[in-house]
Protein backbone atom coordinates (compact mmCIF):
# COMPACT_ATOMS: atom_id res chain seq x y z
CA UNK A 1 0.00 0.00 0.00
CA UNK A 2 1.39 3.37 -0.99
CA UNK A 3 1.74 5.85 1.83
CA UNK A 4 1.35 9.53 0.91
CA UNK A 5 2.92 10.75 4.13
CA UNK A 6 6.18 12.52 3.27
CA UNK A 7 9.00 10.93 5.23
CA UNK A 8 11.07 13.16 7.46
CA UNK A 9 14.77 13.43 6.85
CA UNK A 10 16.73 12.73 10.03
CA UNK A 11 19.30 15.31 11.11
CA UNK A 12 22.78 13.85 11.64
CA UNK A 13 24.11 13.87 15.18
CA UNK A 14 27.23 15.77 14.07
CA UNK A 15 26.23 18.79 12.03
CA UNK A 16 29.77 20.16 11.98
CA UNK A 17 32.77 17.96 12.52
CA UNK A 18 35.20 19.29 15.10
CA UNK A 19 38.08 18.19 17.28
CA UNK A 20 35.48 16.68 19.63
CA UNK A 21 33.89 14.43 17.00
CA UNK A 22 34.11 10.71 17.67
CA UNK A 23 36.47 8.99 15.21
CA UNK A 24 33.64 6.59 14.36
CA UNK A 25 31.36 9.46 13.35
CA UNK A 26 34.10 11.16 11.40
CA UNK A 27 34.96 7.98 9.52
CA UNK A 28 31.41 6.65 9.17
CA UNK A 29 31.50 7.14 5.40
CA UNK A 30 34.67 5.10 5.26
CA UNK A 31 33.08 2.29 7.25
CA UNK A 32 30.08 2.25 4.92
CA UNK A 33 32.36 2.30 1.89
CA UNK A 34 34.31 -0.62 3.26
CA UNK A 35 31.10 -2.59 3.96
CA UNK A 36 29.85 -1.92 0.44
CA UNK A 37 33.08 -3.24 -1.00
CA UNK A 38 32.92 -6.38 1.11
CA UNK A 39 36.09 -5.55 3.04
CA UNK A 40 34.73 -7.38 6.05
CA UNK A 41 36.01 -10.49 4.28
CA UNK A 42 39.36 -9.05 3.19
CA UNK A 43 42.47 -9.08 5.31
CA UNK A 44 43.64 -5.49 5.65
CA UNK A 45 46.80 -4.29 7.34
CA UNK A 46 47.39 -0.57 7.68
CA UNK A 47 51.16 -0.25 7.66
CA UNK A 48 51.37 3.40 8.70
CA UNK A 49 49.02 5.10 11.14
CA UNK A 50 49.84 7.50 13.95
CA UNK A 51 49.03 8.44 17.46
CA UNK A 52 50.02 11.67 19.15
CA UNK A 53 52.49 10.57 21.77
CA UNK A 54 52.85 14.05 23.23
CA UNK A 55 49.34 13.80 24.70
CA UNK A 56 50.87 11.17 27.00
CA UNK A 57 54.26 12.82 27.37
CA UNK A 58 53.91 13.09 31.14
CA UNK A 59 53.73 9.30 31.21
CA UNK A 60 56.40 8.76 28.58
CA UNK A 61 59.08 10.76 30.40
CA UNK A 62 58.64 8.51 33.43
CA UNK A 63 60.19 5.79 31.29
CA UNK A 64 63.44 7.70 30.68
CA UNK A 65 66.16 5.49 32.14
CA UNK A 66 68.76 8.11 33.04
CA UNK A 67 67.63 9.14 36.55
CA UNK A 68 68.80 12.73 36.27
CA UNK A 69 67.19 13.35 32.90
CA UNK A 70 64.06 11.56 34.07
CA UNK A 71 63.75 13.79 37.13
CA UNK A 72 64.34 16.92 35.07
CA UNK A 73 61.82 15.84 32.48
CA UNK A 74 59.16 14.93 35.03
CA UNK A 75 59.57 18.24 36.82
CA UNK A 76 59.39 20.09 33.55
CA UNK A 77 56.26 18.25 32.44
CA UNK A 78 54.63 19.02 35.78
CA UNK A 79 55.51 22.69 35.97
CA UNK A 80 55.91 24.06 32.47
CA UNK A 81 53.54 26.62 31.11
CA UNK A 82 53.00 26.70 27.39
CA UNK A 83 56.43 25.41 26.35
CA UNK A 84 56.66 22.35 24.07
CA UNK A 85 57.02 18.87 25.59
CA UNK A 86 60.34 17.93 27.16
CA UNK A 87 63.09 16.98 24.75
CA UNK A 88 61.12 17.27 21.52
CA UNK A 89 62.28 19.55 18.76
CA UNK A 90 59.26 19.18 16.46
CA UNK A 91 59.10 21.34 13.36
CA UNK A 92 57.35 24.63 12.90
CA UNK A 93 55.42 23.11 10.01
CA UNK A 94 53.38 21.13 12.53
CA UNK A 95 51.40 24.30 13.22
CA UNK A 96 50.12 24.41 9.65
CA UNK A 97 49.00 20.82 9.22
CA UNK A 98 45.27 21.45 9.63
CA UNK A 99 45.15 24.30 7.06
CA UNK A 100 43.98 26.82 9.61
CA UNK A 101 41.49 24.48 11.26
CA UNK A 102 39.91 23.29 8.03
CA UNK A 103 40.86 19.70 8.78
CA UNK A 104 39.99 19.36 12.47
CA UNK A 105 41.20 15.79 13.12
CA UNK A 106 44.68 17.01 12.30
CA UNK A 107 44.48 19.55 15.13
CA UNK A 108 43.33 17.30 17.93
CA UNK A 109 41.14 14.36 18.84
CA UNK A 110 39.35 15.32 22.03
CA UNK A 111 36.53 12.85 21.61
CA UNK A 112 34.99 11.11 24.58
CA UNK A 113 36.47 7.81 25.62
CA UNK A 114 34.62 5.98 28.36
CA UNK A 115 36.71 2.82 28.51
CA UNK A 116 39.37 3.31 31.17
CA UNK A 117 40.59 -0.30 31.09
CA UNK A 118 43.06 0.54 28.32
CA UNK A 119 45.06 3.61 27.33
CA UNK A 120 43.00 6.17 25.42
CA UNK A 121 45.21 5.73 22.34
CA UNK A 122 44.27 2.05 22.22
CA UNK A 123 40.59 2.99 22.02
CA UNK A 124 41.23 5.63 19.37
CA UNK A 125 43.27 3.16 17.32
CA UNK A 126 40.56 0.50 17.61
CA UNK A 127 37.95 2.99 16.47
CA UNK A 128 40.08 3.90 13.47
CA UNK A 129 40.79 0.27 12.59
CA UNK A 130 37.13 -0.67 12.67
CA UNK A 131 36.12 2.38 10.65
CA UNK A 132 38.79 2.01 7.99
CA UNK A 133 38.35 -1.76 7.86
CA UNK A 134 41.84 -2.67 9.07
CA UNK A 135 42.60 -5.91 10.88
CA UNK A 136 45.99 -4.63 12.03
CA UNK A 137 47.47 -1.20 12.38
CA UNK A 138 51.13 -0.33 12.69
CA UNK A 139 51.24 2.76 14.82
CA UNK A 140 53.96 5.40 14.68
CA UNK A 141 54.52 8.43 16.88
CA UNK A 142 54.11 11.95 15.44
CA UNK A 143 56.38 14.77 16.73
CA UNK A 144 59.08 12.18 17.38
CA UNK A 145 59.44 11.89 13.61
CA UNK A 146 61.60 15.02 13.83
CA UNK A 147 63.83 13.78 16.62
CA UNK A 148 66.66 12.88 14.24
CA UNK A 149 67.33 16.62 13.93
CA UNK A 150 67.74 17.14 17.66
CA UNK A 151 71.10 18.77 18.44
CA UNK A 152 71.71 16.32 21.30
CA UNK A 153 72.11 12.78 19.97
CA UNK A 154 71.64 11.58 23.56
CA UNK A 155 68.14 13.00 23.59
CA UNK A 156 67.22 10.78 20.68
CA UNK A 157 68.43 7.75 22.62
CA UNK A 158 66.73 8.70 25.88
CA UNK A 159 63.42 9.37 24.21
CA UNK A 160 63.52 6.49 21.73
CA UNK A 161 64.01 4.07 24.59
CA UNK A 162 61.48 5.74 26.88
CA UNK A 163 58.86 5.85 24.15
CA UNK A 164 59.47 2.24 23.15
CA UNK A 165 59.18 0.97 26.71
CA UNK A 166 56.08 3.05 27.33
CA UNK A 167 54.42 1.98 24.10
CA UNK A 168 55.08 -1.68 24.90
CA UNK A 169 53.48 -1.31 28.32
CA UNK A 170 50.54 0.89 27.47
CA UNK A 171 49.66 0.29 23.84
CA UNK A 172 51.10 -2.95 22.50
CA UNK A 173 50.28 -5.00 25.60
CA UNK A 174 46.62 -3.96 25.39
CA UNK A 175 45.78 -5.14 21.88
CA UNK A 176 47.66 -7.52 19.60
CA UNK A 177 46.06 -5.91 16.55
CA UNK A 178 48.34 -2.92 17.13
CA UNK A 179 51.94 -3.35 16.04
CA UNK A 180 55.04 -1.21 15.98
CA UNK A 181 58.19 -0.67 13.96
CA UNK A 182 60.35 0.55 16.78
CA UNK A 183 62.21 3.83 16.65
CA UNK A 184 65.95 3.46 16.12
CA UNK A 185 68.09 6.29 17.54
CA UNK A 186 69.86 6.37 14.22
CA UNK A 187 72.29 9.17 15.08
CA UNK A 188 74.03 6.64 17.35
CA UNK A 189 74.49 3.29 15.56
CA UNK A 190 75.65 1.34 18.62
CA UNK A 191 72.40 2.27 20.38
CA UNK A 192 70.44 1.04 17.38
CA UNK A 193 72.08 -2.35 17.80
CA UNK A 194 71.14 -2.28 21.46
CA UNK A 195 67.50 -1.51 20.59
CA UNK A 196 67.38 -4.32 18.04
CA UNK A 197 68.82 -6.79 20.50
CA UNK A 198 66.65 -5.71 23.38
CA UNK A 199 63.27 -5.28 21.70
CA UNK A 200 63.60 -6.95 18.31
CA UNK A 201 62.35 -10.36 19.41
CA UNK A 202 59.04 -9.06 20.81
CA UNK A 203 55.92 -10.16 18.98
CA UNK A 204 54.45 -6.71 18.69
CA UNK A 205 57.68 -5.44 17.14
CA UNK A 206 57.28 -6.21 13.45
CA UNK A 207 60.37 -4.27 12.39
CA UNK A 208 62.35 -1.08 12.89
CA UNK A 209 62.02 2.54 11.91
CA UNK A 210 64.54 5.09 10.83
CA UNK A 211 62.93 8.49 10.81
CA UNK A 212 64.21 9.84 7.53
CA UNK A 213 64.46 13.49 8.54
CA UNK A 214 68.12 13.60 9.43
CA UNK A 215 71.50 14.34 7.91
CA UNK A 216 73.09 10.92 8.13
CA UNK A 217 74.53 8.78 5.33
CA UNK A 218 72.70 5.44 5.57
CA UNK A 219 75.64 3.67 3.91
CA UNK A 220 78.21 4.60 6.56
CA UNK A 221 80.18 1.59 7.79
CA UNK A 222 78.96 2.27 11.34
CA UNK A 223 75.49 1.11 10.30
CA UNK A 224 76.55 -2.26 8.96
CA UNK A 225 76.20 -4.02 12.35
CA UNK A 226 72.68 -2.58 12.64
CA UNK A 227 71.65 -3.92 9.25
CA UNK A 228 73.32 -7.26 9.95
CA UNK A 229 71.37 -7.72 13.21
CA UNK A 230 68.09 -6.72 11.61
CA UNK A 231 68.68 -9.03 8.68
CA UNK A 232 69.43 -11.88 11.08
CA UNK A 233 66.12 -11.27 12.86
CA UNK A 234 64.26 -11.43 9.58
CA UNK A 235 62.32 -8.24 10.25
CA UNK A 236 62.26 -5.22 7.91
CA UNK A 237 63.70 -1.74 8.33
CA UNK A 238 61.42 1.17 7.46
CA UNK A 239 62.42 4.66 6.43
CA UNK A 240 59.60 6.88 7.60
CA UNK A 241 59.63 10.19 5.76
CA UNK A 242 59.10 13.63 7.25
CA UNK A 243 59.97 17.21 6.46
CA UNK A 244 62.46 19.70 7.79
CA UNK A 245 61.39 23.16 6.82
CA UNK A 246 64.65 24.68 7.96
CA UNK A 247 66.64 22.60 5.52
CA UNK A 248 68.31 25.33 3.48
CA UNK A 249 66.67 24.46 0.19
CA UNK A 250 63.21 23.94 1.71
CA UNK A 251 63.54 27.19 3.63
CA UNK A 252 63.07 29.01 0.34
CA UNK A 253 59.59 27.46 -0.04
CA UNK A 254 57.05 29.71 1.64
CA UNK A 255 53.90 27.60 1.42
CA UNK A 256 53.43 24.59 3.66
CA UNK A 257 51.86 22.80 0.70
CA UNK A 258 55.07 23.07 -1.33
CA UNK A 259 57.38 22.35 1.58
CA UNK A 260 55.36 19.29 2.56
CA UNK A 261 55.08 18.00 -1.01
CA UNK A 262 58.86 18.16 -1.45
CA UNK A 263 60.07 17.48 2.07
CA UNK A 264 58.28 14.18 2.54
CA UNK A 265 59.87 12.85 -0.61
CA UNK A 266 63.27 14.49 -0.60
CA UNK A 267 64.58 12.77 2.54
CA UNK A 268 63.69 9.33 1.21
CA UNK A 269 65.09 10.08 -2.23
CA UNK A 270 68.43 10.90 -0.65
CA UNK A 271 68.44 7.80 1.57
CA UNK A 272 67.28 5.52 -1.23
CA UNK A 273 70.01 6.85 -3.53
CA UNK A 274 72.67 6.08 -0.94
CA UNK A 275 71.07 2.75 -0.08
CA UNK A 276 71.14 1.53 -3.67
CA UNK A 277 74.35 3.06 -5.04
CA UNK A 278 76.33 1.73 -2.09
CA UNK A 279 74.96 -1.74 -2.68
CA UNK A 280 73.25 -2.27 0.68
CA UNK A 281 70.82 -4.74 -0.98
CA UNK A 282 73.85 -6.67 -2.29
CA UNK A 283 75.51 -6.72 1.12
CA UNK A 284 72.32 -7.67 2.97
CA UNK A 285 70.21 -9.47 0.40
CA UNK A 286 67.65 -10.70 2.94
CA UNK A 287 67.18 -7.30 4.54
CA UNK A 288 63.88 -5.86 3.40
CA UNK A 289 63.48 -2.10 3.42
CA UNK A 290 60.16 -0.25 3.45
CA UNK A 291 59.82 3.30 2.22
CA UNK A 292 57.04 4.94 4.17
CA UNK A 293 54.90 8.02 3.63
CA UNK A 294 56.56 9.49 0.59
CA UNK A 295 53.73 8.50 -1.73
CA UNK A 296 54.70 6.66 -4.91
CA UNK A 297 55.34 9.13 -7.72
CA UNK A 298 58.97 9.64 -6.69
CA UNK A 299 59.86 6.00 -7.21
CA UNK A 300 59.62 5.85 -11.03
CA UNK A 301 61.33 9.24 -11.19
CA UNK A 302 64.28 8.02 -9.13
CA UNK A 303 64.42 4.69 -10.94
CA UNK A 304 64.81 6.48 -14.25
CA UNK A 305 67.36 9.00 -12.96
CA UNK A 306 69.54 6.40 -11.31
CA UNK A 307 69.35 3.89 -14.15
CA UNK A 308 70.38 6.40 -16.78
CA UNK A 309 73.26 7.78 -14.76
CA UNK A 310 74.39 4.34 -13.61
CA UNK A 311 74.94 3.13 -17.15
CA UNK A 312 77.23 6.08 -17.81
CA UNK A 313 79.14 5.86 -14.53
CA UNK A 314 79.03 2.20 -13.49
CA UNK A 315 82.52 2.42 -11.98
CA UNK A 316 81.13 4.69 -9.26
CA UNK A 317 78.73 2.00 -8.04
CA UNK A 318 80.82 -1.14 -8.39
CA UNK A 319 78.79 -3.26 -6.00
CA UNK A 320 75.72 -3.29 -8.18
CA UNK A 321 75.03 -6.38 -10.24
CA UNK A 322 71.74 -5.15 -11.57
CA UNK A 323 70.20 -1.85 -12.52
CA UNK A 324 69.30 0.46 -9.61
CA UNK A 325 65.63 0.12 -10.51
CA UNK A 326 65.90 -3.67 -10.21
CA UNK A 327 66.91 -3.32 -6.57
CA UNK A 328 64.23 -0.72 -5.99
CA UNK A 329 61.66 -3.10 -7.42
CA UNK A 330 62.85 -6.38 -5.96
CA UNK A 331 64.42 -5.53 -2.61
CA UNK A 332 62.28 -2.62 -1.49
CA UNK A 333 58.72 -2.34 -0.29
CA UNK A 334 56.59 0.77 -0.41
CA UNK A 335 53.56 2.05 1.46
CA UNK A 336 50.78 3.64 -0.53
CA UNK A 337 50.00 6.87 1.27
CA UNK A 338 49.75 9.63 0.20
CA UNK A 339 48.98 7.96 -3.10
CA UNK A 340 49.02 10.44 -5.98
CA UNK A 341 45.78 9.79 -7.85
CA UNK A 342 45.22 12.82 -10.03
CA UNK A 343 47.08 11.36 -13.03
CA UNK A 344 45.65 7.89 -13.47
CA UNK A 345 47.96 6.75 -16.29
CA UNK A 346 51.01 7.76 -14.30
CA UNK A 347 49.69 5.84 -11.32
CA UNK A 348 49.15 2.71 -13.38
CA UNK A 349 52.65 3.03 -14.75
CA UNK A 350 54.00 3.46 -11.23
CA UNK A 351 52.27 0.29 -10.05
CA UNK A 352 53.85 -1.59 -12.90
CA UNK A 353 57.32 -0.14 -12.33
CA UNK A 354 57.40 -0.96 -8.62
CA UNK A 355 55.73 -4.35 -9.10
CA UNK A 356 52.97 -3.26 -6.77
CA UNK A 357 51.44 -6.72 -6.70
CA UNK A 358 54.20 -7.93 -4.37
CA UNK A 359 55.98 -4.76 -3.17
CA UNK A 360 53.23 -2.34 -2.23
CA UNK A 361 51.38 -2.17 1.09
CA UNK A 362 48.35 -0.13 2.02
CA UNK A 363 48.83 2.62 4.60
CA UNK A 364 46.36 5.19 5.84
CA UNK A 365 48.49 7.67 7.78
CA UNK A 366 45.39 8.23 9.87
CA UNK A 367 44.75 10.75 11.50
CA UNK A 368 46.82 13.08 9.35
CA UNK A 369 45.38 15.48 6.82
CA UNK A 370 46.31 13.42 3.75
CA UNK A 371 45.14 10.03 5.02
CA UNK A 372 44.09 7.36 2.54
CA UNK A 373 41.27 4.80 2.58
CA UNK A 374 41.39 1.12 1.58
CA UNK A 375 38.78 1.89 -1.10
CA UNK A 376 41.48 3.77 -3.00
CA UNK A 377 42.96 0.38 -3.75
CA UNK A 378 39.77 -1.64 -4.23
CA UNK A 379 38.52 0.94 -6.74
CA UNK A 380 41.59 0.97 -8.98
CA UNK A 381 40.41 -0.10 -12.45
CA UNK A 382 43.73 -1.51 -13.61
CA UNK A 383 44.35 -4.03 -10.81
CA UNK A 384 43.18 -7.62 -10.55
CA UNK A 385 41.59 -8.81 -7.34
CA UNK A 386 44.61 -10.75 -6.14
CA UNK A 387 46.81 -7.66 -6.46
CA UNK A 388 44.29 -5.64 -4.49
CA UNK A 389 44.22 -8.24 -1.75
CA UNK A 390 48.01 -8.34 -1.66
CA UNK A 391 48.34 -4.59 -1.41
CA UNK A 392 45.64 -4.23 1.21
CA UNK A 393 47.00 -6.87 3.52
CA UNK A 394 48.65 -10.00 2.19
CA UNK A 395 51.98 -8.37 1.29
CA UNK A 396 52.17 -6.98 4.82
CA UNK A 397 51.20 -10.35 6.31
CA UNK A 398 54.06 -11.95 4.42
CA UNK A 399 56.60 -9.29 5.33
CA UNK A 400 55.61 -9.00 9.00
CA UNK A 401 54.69 -12.62 9.49
CA UNK A 402 51.14 -11.84 10.58
CA UNK A 403 48.32 -14.38 10.71
CA UNK A 404 45.66 -13.49 8.17
CA UNK A 405 42.56 -14.28 10.16
CA UNK A 406 40.09 -11.42 10.12
CA UNK A 407 40.05 -9.35 13.28
CA UNK A 408 38.05 -6.23 12.50
CA UNK A 409 34.46 -5.51 13.30
CA UNK A 410 33.24 -3.37 10.45
CA UNK A 411 29.57 -4.06 10.98
CA UNK A 412 29.68 -3.14 14.66
CA UNK A 413 32.26 -0.39 14.21
CA UNK A 414 29.94 2.60 14.16
CA UNK A 415 29.04 4.80 17.11
CA UNK A 416 26.36 3.05 19.15
CA UNK A 417 23.02 4.77 18.82
CA UNK A 418 21.46 6.56 21.71
CA UNK B 1 12.94 9.43 -6.20
CA UNK B 2 11.57 10.00 -2.75
CA UNK B 3 10.78 13.36 -1.30
CA UNK B 4 11.84 14.03 2.29
CA UNK B 5 10.78 16.86 4.56
CA UNK B 6 13.92 18.59 5.89
CA UNK B 7 12.74 21.53 8.02
CA UNK B 8 10.61 24.64 7.94
CA UNK B 9 11.93 27.40 5.75
CA UNK B 10 12.07 29.74 8.77
CA UNK B 11 14.28 27.35 10.66
CA UNK B 12 17.17 27.62 8.21
CA UNK B 13 18.88 30.91 8.99
CA UNK B 14 21.25 32.77 6.70
CA UNK B 15 24.48 30.73 6.61
CA UNK B 16 22.63 27.97 8.40
CA UNK B 17 22.95 24.32 7.53
CA UNK B 18 21.14 21.09 8.18
CA UNK B 19 22.72 17.80 7.24
CA UNK B 20 20.16 15.03 7.11
CA UNK B 21 19.84 11.37 6.42
CA UNK B 22 17.27 10.45 3.74
CA UNK B 23 17.11 6.69 3.65
CA UNK B 24 20.60 5.56 2.76
CA UNK B 25 21.63 8.97 1.43
CA UNK B 26 22.78 12.08 3.22
CA UNK B 27 22.15 15.63 2.09
CA UNK B 28 23.34 18.99 3.39
CA UNK B 29 20.94 21.90 3.02
CA UNK B 30 22.44 25.41 3.28
CA UNK B 31 21.17 28.93 3.02
CA UNK B 32 23.77 31.16 1.42
CA UNK B 33 23.05 34.81 0.62
CA UNK B 34 19.36 34.07 0.80
CA UNK B 35 19.40 31.07 -1.54
CA UNK B 36 18.90 27.48 -0.52
CA UNK B 37 21.38 24.92 -1.85
CA UNK B 38 21.27 21.20 -1.23
CA UNK B 39 24.30 18.97 -1.79
CA UNK B 40 24.84 15.27 -1.35
CA UNK B 41 27.10 14.70 1.62
CA UNK B 42 29.73 12.92 -0.46
CA UNK B 43 32.93 14.67 -1.33
CA UNK B 44 34.11 14.33 -4.92
CA UNK B 45 37.52 13.33 -3.61
CA UNK B 46 36.90 10.19 -1.53
CA UNK B 47 33.26 10.44 -0.55
CA UNK B 48 34.01 12.17 2.74
CA UNK B 49 31.32 13.95 4.79
CA UNK B 50 31.83 17.28 3.04
CA UNK B 51 28.60 18.90 4.20
CA UNK B 52 29.71 18.48 7.82
CA UNK B 53 32.84 20.53 7.23
CA UNK B 54 33.64 24.03 8.32
CA UNK B 55 32.63 27.03 6.26
CA UNK B 56 35.27 29.57 5.20
CA UNK B 57 35.31 32.47 2.85
CA UNK B 58 37.36 31.77 -0.25
CA UNK B 59 40.95 32.92 0.15
CA UNK B 60 42.25 35.37 -2.41
CA UNK B 61 45.62 36.98 -2.97
CA UNK B 62 45.38 40.35 -4.71
CA UNK B 63 48.27 41.23 -6.99
CA UNK B 64 49.29 44.87 -7.25
CA UNK B 65 49.92 46.68 -10.55
CA UNK B 66 53.63 46.06 -10.23
CA UNK B 67 53.14 42.30 -9.80
CA UNK B 68 53.82 42.25 -6.09
CA UNK B 69 51.66 40.77 -3.35
CA UNK B 70 51.40 41.84 0.25
CA UNK B 71 48.36 40.36 1.97
CA UNK B 72 45.79 37.71 1.40
CA UNK B 73 42.10 38.38 1.59
CA UNK B 74 38.82 36.66 2.27
CA UNK B 75 36.27 36.91 -0.51
CA UNK B 76 33.17 38.99 0.20
CA UNK B 77 30.99 36.83 -1.99
CA UNK B 78 32.39 33.35 -2.35
CA UNK B 79 31.69 31.03 0.55
CA UNK B 80 33.30 27.61 0.63
CA UNK B 81 32.52 24.47 2.53
CA UNK B 82 35.65 22.51 3.40
CA UNK B 83 35.54 18.75 3.50
CA UNK B 84 36.81 17.77 6.94
CA UNK B 85 38.64 14.68 5.69
CA UNK B 86 41.34 16.25 3.51
CA UNK B 87 40.36 19.85 2.97
CA UNK B 88 38.86 19.95 -0.53
CA UNK B 89 36.91 23.21 -0.73
CA UNK B 90 33.71 23.79 -2.68
CA UNK B 91 31.79 26.96 -3.41
CA UNK B 92 28.52 26.53 -1.56
CA UNK B 93 26.54 28.12 -4.39
CA UNK B 94 28.07 26.38 -7.39
CA UNK B 95 29.38 23.23 -5.71
CA UNK B 96 32.66 23.65 -7.59
CA UNK B 97 36.20 23.35 -6.28
CA UNK B 98 37.75 26.83 -6.56
CA UNK B 99 41.01 25.41 -7.90
CA UNK B 100 39.50 23.04 -10.44
CA UNK B 101 35.85 23.55 -11.43
CA UNK B 102 35.66 20.05 -12.91
CA UNK B 103 35.70 18.75 -9.35
CA UNK B 104 32.24 19.37 -7.98
CA UNK B 105 29.64 18.28 -5.49
CA UNK B 106 26.43 16.63 -6.63
CA UNK B 107 23.43 18.82 -6.21
CA UNK B 108 20.32 17.38 -4.61
CA UNK B 109 16.97 18.59 -5.84
CA UNK B 110 15.05 20.67 -3.33
CA UNK B 111 11.71 22.45 -3.23
CA UNK B 112 10.18 24.94 -0.86
CA UNK B 113 6.44 24.44 -0.51
CA UNK B 114 4.16 26.20 1.89
CA UNK B 115 7.06 27.31 4.03
CA UNK B 116 8.67 23.87 4.20
CA UNK B 117 11.90 22.64 2.66
CA UNK B 118 11.97 19.24 0.97
CA UNK B 119 14.70 17.35 -0.82
CA UNK B 120 14.27 14.64 -3.45
CA UNK B 121 16.79 11.87 -3.52
S1 LIG C 1 37.04 13.11 0.93
FE1 LIG C 1 36.70 15.20 0.94
S2 LIG C 1 38.59 16.06 0.85
FE2 LIG C 1 38.97 13.96 0.72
Amino acid sequence: MKSDVTPRAIPLREQEISIFTDTRDLLEHSRRDAMKRGLQDWFVCDVDAHHVETVSWKEVVQYIEDPVVRENAMNYQQQRIGAPPYGLNGDLGLRYQSVGGRIPHQDDQREKVEDTSVHRDVTLTRRAMNSLGADYMIVFPTPMLFLGMHPQPEMEIWLARAYTRWTMDKIMAADDRIKTLIYLPFNTPSECVRMVEEFGHLKSVVGFTVTSTRYKPVHHNDYMPVYARIEELGKPIAFHAGYHWQDQSLATVNRFLGMHALGFVWCNMVHMTNWILNGIPERFPRLNSIWVESGLAWVPFLMQRLDDQYLMRQSEAPQLKRMPSDYMRENCFYTTQPMEVTHKKALENTFEMINAKTQLMYSSDWPHFDFDLPSMITDLPFLDEQSKRNILGLNAARLFNLPTDLRKDLAGGGVPLG
Amino acid sequence: MTEYYVCDDDDLAEMGRLVVECGDKQVGVFRVQGEIHAWFNRCAHMRGPVCQGRIYRRVLEPVAEDGTVRMMQQSETEINIVCPWHGYEYDLKTGRHPGNPRIALRRAEHVVREGKIYVRV
